[in-house]
């Protein structure tokens, strides 16, 4: 079979399984696009901006676990991938992406829509390929797929030139079953010794906590944790990235921990005499101050990254190997011995965590008749039973759903956590939602977030994608708002917008159902007049008390201990 | 302290500046960085002279293994190695100290591969103190300009950084 490299290309995804290319025309490749014109295998989303077409990919590859695919066209194509890159780089997102390039005789001609796509996302991708010839076109892809998703998975570039895809150049194709590289072999499998070694320290602990991140999800490893927390009976708390590796809903699961985790994750964090870290990156949103982190925690560490682990902590027994492998040999070990925890200390630690929990840090004020935006998350979790996939954008309405919608399992929670993009939600809804069109897919947003990808709107209404969008509208960028109230004397320098839309008419004009909600005792009625439109996207404008604050907070140079505690919580 | 982190890298477009930019936007020190092919033409091995804490020189190793083009490293200054350093340099030789730069460039094992009427062209290898102390014996002065090719080095004994 002879094929130019345009139908080279579009045969090597197929190979790779691939359903959706969210992708956005150019002249660079027109013969990708003529290619894909004549097939009907690979289904093409057209988005709105190609910051869209990567945030939708992600959102596909974050609920899917395979890898999300996006097709650019050079110069601005490829730069307006650029901040989804980066997202999905920063949380280990499999992608790959590939940008048309101008003809090879012309690179570095300064030619139109030309920039140095490889040089521009070097610093943002795991690893990108300039492809060369048509004949380098398959094995690259094949390459690309195995690098993005195998390790610590990430997003893989593909610069793609223009001539080496032209029709008038055929090739046989041949796609590769297996692909060797001598650089790069990701080492699975934990060291036994080290597994050895971990469990000895764990069993005897008094005062364990087991702190779990993203990579227990990218590895597909939430049973092997759950069964893990449940035989040793630990407190248990989750990364941002993590929730829903660990059931949110469990009574060993005491909140996420970090800069808004909870009074009681924290507060266990800080007097843990053993951490077992499984699949976190000790993030300096996680950790708080470094110095004060854990001061009596020997810390158990394991991660597929050998850079992840004594980056920012110095960690004790450290476990190189995919999550799931290690916790299954962890589980094996941990059956074979007849080790276990001392009852004893661990029933007084929990008495502790649980003088912790009765404090209710996460508590907000109910009477108020002013929206609060807890009550639309609390809401939202009821009318969808908890079981809905929830996007988010950046800011304080991002940590209000990670706090109040108890995810009960993995690959339900979808935000940008490390990069912290605004304008991430609503096309990373979009993805979810063509991955599981019967699925409940909830996007919430801020205004200030939303409008940052809003032009999205229209490919949901293309593809039917009928996303409930749940708009916490304070009229301000809530979280700068809140850090400028406490640390810059309430000079609120450019974080209020003073033309905000009207959403209900924007989402008509773009051909979906607005709402406007005013009212608390309004908030979960409308959810469910909204849930049960399953066909339409409907955009819910919750007007919310602008002055509502995140807490708990660990503010910058705070440790664990240190937290701040909402005004009426504050300890006595 | 400094370390000396000797890498094989796959022959490719990019590989240079894929470890490059990495010392770049991380932060780390880079004071000499040589590369070249190997006898394998499908590899390059590089060598970088680098400064930093234990835990910054771990990260740095860790972060280059990362690169899907780092085929191998080693720290050379973990074990007893070799290393070598070229230099040229051009000083101005007249009358009495045409014998004199002579003598000094015998003493330091070092060749004048250049002369002209007024100046020599001295060529010297050796480790970067050697060739520190070299320029510090002609004297400033004297010195036209000086060029070095950065570090490179190997392990002593049979161990070898190969595929």
């Amino acid at each position: 079979m002879e094929l130019s490299g345009a139908e080279i290309l579009v045969e090597s995804l197929k190979r790779e399984g691939v359903e959706f290319l969210f992708g956005y025309p150019g002249g660079a490749v027109l013969h990708i696009y003529d290619a894909l014109y004549k097939q009907n295998d690979i289904r093409h989303i057209l988005v709105r901006h190609e910051q869209g077409a990567t945030h939708a990919a992600d959102g596909y590859a974050r609920a899917t676990g395979k890898p999300g695919v996006v097709l650019v066209t050079s110069g601005p194509g490829a730069t307006n991938a650029v901040t989804g890159i980066a997202t999905a780089h920063l949380d280990s997102i499999p992608l790959v992406v590939l940008t048309g390039q101008v003809p090879r005789a012309f690179i570095g001609s300064d030619a139109f829509q030309e920039v140095d796509a490889v040089g521009i996302t070097r610093p943002c991708v795991k690893h990108n390929f300039l492809a060369n010839s048509v004949e380098a076109i398959a094995p690259i892809i094949k390459k690309a797929f195995y690098v993005a998703s195998s390790g610590r998975p990430g997003p893989v570039v593909v610069d793609i030139p223009k001539d080496i895809t032209a029709p008038n150049v055929k090739i046989p194709f041949e796609y590769p079953d297996h692909i060797e590289m001598r650089s790069y072999n990701p080492v699975l499998k934990g060291h036994p010794g080290q597994i050895r070694k971990a469990v000895d320290l764990l069993v005897g602990a008094e005062r364990p906590m087991i702190y779990s991140g993203g990579g227990v999800v990218l590895s597909e490893a939430s049973e092997a944790l759950t069964e893990i927390t449940r035989t040793l009976g630990y407190p248990i708390t989750n990364t941002l990235m993590g929730l829903g590796a660990y059931p949110g809903t469990d009574p060993q699961f005491i909140g996420m921990l970090g800069m808004h985790g909870t009074y009681e994750a924290n507060m266990a964090m800080h007097e843990c005499d053993v951490l077992f870290a499984v699949g976190a990156r000790f993030d300096d949103r996680v950790t708080g101050d470094v110095e004060k982190f854990c001061p009596r925690a020997k810390i158990i560490h394991v991660d597929v990254d050998p850079a992840s682990i004594s980056k920012n902590v110095k960690v004790h027994v450290p476990i190189v190997g995919d999550v799931k492998s290690v916790l299954g040999d962890i589980l094996d070990v941990l059956r074979q011995s007849n080790q276990r925890p001392d009852s004893g200390a661990l029933n007084s630690w929990w008495e502790q965590i649980r003088r912790w929990q009765a404090d209710d840090c996460l508590s907000y004020d109910r009477t108020s008749d002013k929206i609060k935006p807890q009550h639309v998350i609390e809401s939202l979790w009821k009318v969808t039973g908890g079981d809905a996939y929830v996007t988010s954008d950046v800011g304080q309405h991002q940590m209000w759903a990670a706090q109040f919608y108890k995810f009960d399992k993995p690959r339900r929670w979808i935000n940008s956590g490390g990069l912290g993009t605004m304008g991430f939600g609503l096309p990373a809804a979009m993805g979810v939602q063509l991955a599981f069109p019967d699925a409940q897919v909830a996007c919430v947003t801020g205004e200030a977030s939303i409008l940052m990808c809003i032009q999205e709107l229209s490919t949901c209404l293309q593809y039917d994608t009928p996303i409930k969008v749940i708009n916490l509208n304070n009229r301000y960028m809530g979280m700068v708002r809140q850090w400028q109230e406490f640390q810059y004397d309430g000079r609120y320098s450019h974080s209020y917008v003073d033309a905000i839309p009207d959403f209900v008419k924007l989402t008509e004009s773009f051909g979906h159902v607005g709402m406007l909600i005013e009212k608390p005792q309004d908030v979960e009625p409308a959810l469910k007049e909204a849930f049960a439109m399953k066909d339409r996207l409907v955009f819910m404008d919750f007007i919310t008390d602008q002055t509502e604050n995140v807490y708990p907070m660990i503010e910058a140079g705070k440790g664990h201990h240190e937290m701040r505690l909402a005004p009426a919580r504050e300890l006595a | 302290m400094r370390h000396i982190i000797s890498i094989l890298v796959e022959n490719e477009s990019g590989a240079l500046s894929r470890i490059a930019g990495l010392f770049s936007a991380r932060g780390y020190n880079i004071e000499s960085l040589t590369v070249a092919p190997t006898d394998d033409t499908s590899l390059s091995r590089m060598t970088i002279v680098t400064t930093g804490t234990e835990e910054i020189i771990e990260q740095i190793t860790k972060q280059l293994n990362k690169l899907v083009d780092v085929v191998r490293l080693v720290e050379l200054t973990e074990s007893l190695h070799i290393e070598r350093e070229m230099m040229l340099t051009k000083v101005t030789a007249l009358g009495g100290m045409r014998d004199e730069i002579k003598r000094l460039t015998d003493i330091f094992r070092g060749r004048i591969i250049d002369v002209s009427d007024t100046s020599y062209v001295i060529e010297l290898t050796g480790d970067s103190d050697k060739l520190d102390a070299f320029i510090k014996a002609v004297g400033g002065k004297s010195i036209i300009e000086v060029v070095r090719s950065g570090v490179t080095g190997i392990a002593r004994g049979e161990k070898a950084l190969k595929v």
